[in-house]
């Protein structure tokens, strides 16, 4: 067959939402893009552990505590999750992982804003957790089958993360001058960060059209981005804190809420390594595969051993 | 520093008792034991699981996609073995 006909037939399964699994015939192009998005995605979660575990030893209480640790230990789980998936259209995990040390695959902006107080992990949960939900939400139709599985599980394990953040605010938000200070000082640093997460505006996404005909994108970025503000604006009430937008008002025309205009020249900077955390984030990660590198000979040394007993025997 | 790596292993939940393995997701593990544990770690840490198989990877044969047309062919024209190929009267009960 040539390659037009396979790729129209690949294109139909796509079309009549046939999931694609990994030993059918893919386009190059589609097993390409969704390396980068997946390993990309995998390399978020990992990452993405280092701002909060920052808070695990100060966490306030034995509770929230116990709580901070089964997120980051689900982050974990993400990440792995997402690694497997992305293993199965045939790249190692040594590939990925050498690709986030040397800088050439990227991971969320959003994990190189620095966690200054307590009440950062409450805005993690609600707005990073949640502007990564909204992301996720769709994925779980995503036309390729290993991707789409590991979104299920993912999302299935998110809302808590969502949920246990805004009780940290709600906490806080109904505290002493302090933390209600506190609480409206952590909304005001993650808020734009986390609008951002959502990437470029449409009109400069190139590769959108190509990503929603192939499914494995499911809603502009824009569209989802206005689903998140729409949200937030009105859970924050419930808070009596405000987002730091002040242009940010109901449109009774359109049903949706007007919002101002992003730093795209901040969003690119860090995007391009030159947040607050870039270099810390990347240097904690290479230094803790580094410092496993004797463990994980260790354990394959040990496995060794163990089978030639039993083979002895 | 060893070139070898830890091979991968596809893990298979039991979600309670009665019911099928079923396909979880897959893990590095530098053998069986240590597959399992980390299954637990990270494909039981809400009850999801009574039971848990690990197998490496490179034991599972599969059929080739490809073939898939010829391959399930001899069933493809056999409608008569399902229950509703047969053509009775609606009087008939119990059947
Ligand atoms: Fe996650
Ligand atoms: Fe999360």
């Amino acid at each position: 067959m040539s390659v037009q006909e396979l790729e129209k037939i690949f294109q139909d399964r796509i079309d009549s939402e046939i999931r694609i699994e990994p030993r059918d015939w893919m386009p190059d192009a589609y097993r390409k893009t969704l390396i980068r998005q997946i390993s990309q995605h995998a390399h978020s979660e990992i990452v993405g552990m280092l701002p909060e575990a920052n808070w695990i030893t100060r966490a306030p209480s034995l509770r929230r505590k116990a709580t901070l640790i089964a997120k980051v230990q689900d982050e974990a789980g993400h990440g792995l999750y997402l690694y497997s998936a992305a293993e199965t259209l045939n790249i190692s995990r040594e590939e990925m992982i050498a690709q986030l040390h040397s800088g050439k695959a990227k991971y969320s902006s959003i994990f190189n804003y620095p966690t200054l107080t307590w009440a950062d992990m409450g805005a993690i949960g609600w707005l990073v957790d949640g502007a990564a939900i909204m992301n996720q939400v769709p994925l779980c139709r995503a036309s390729y089958g290993p991707y789409a599985r590991a979104m299920v599980r993912i999302c299935k394990e998110e809302s808590f993360h969502q949920r246990q953040g805004f009780e940290i605010l709600l906490t806080l938000s109904r505290g002493s001058a302090d933390q209600r200070r506190m609480c409206q000082d952590a909304i005001n640093r993650w808020w734009w960060p986390s609008v951002m997460m959502f990437g470029p505006n449409d009109e400069s996404s190139p590769h959108s059209a190509q990503s929603m005909a192939w499914k494995i994108k499911r809603f502009s970025n824009d569209e989802l981005r206005q689903r998140f503000v729409d949200i937030c604006a009105e859970q924050v009430k419930l808070l009596g804190m405000t987002l730091p937008d002040p242009e940010l008002s109901w449109n009774e025309e359109k049903q949706h809420y007007d919002f101002g205009a992003i730093d795209w020249d901040e969003f690119w900077n860090v995007v391009n390594g030159n947040g607050p955390c870039n270099k810390e984030r990347l240097a904690a990660r290479v230094q803790a595969h580094e410092d496993g590198a004797w463990v994980r000979e260790a354990a394959l040394a040990y496995a060794g051993k163990k089978r030639q007993e039993k083979d002895a025997a | 520093m060893s070139q070898e790596r830890w091979p991968l292993w596809e893990v298979f939940i039991r979600s309670k008792q009665g019911l099928d393995h079923k396909h979880a997701g897959s893990l590095h593990a530098a053998d069986a034991k240590m597959a399992i544990e980390n299954a637990r770690d990270v494909y039981t840490r809400r009850m999801e699981g009574v039971s848990i198989w690990v197998v490496e990877s490179r034991h599972i044969h599969a059929t080739n996609p490809d073939e898939a047309a010829s391959l399930y062919d001899p069933a493809n024209d056999k409608v008569y073995r399902h229950p509703t190929f047969y053509d009775l009267p609606d009087e008939l009960k119990h059947m």
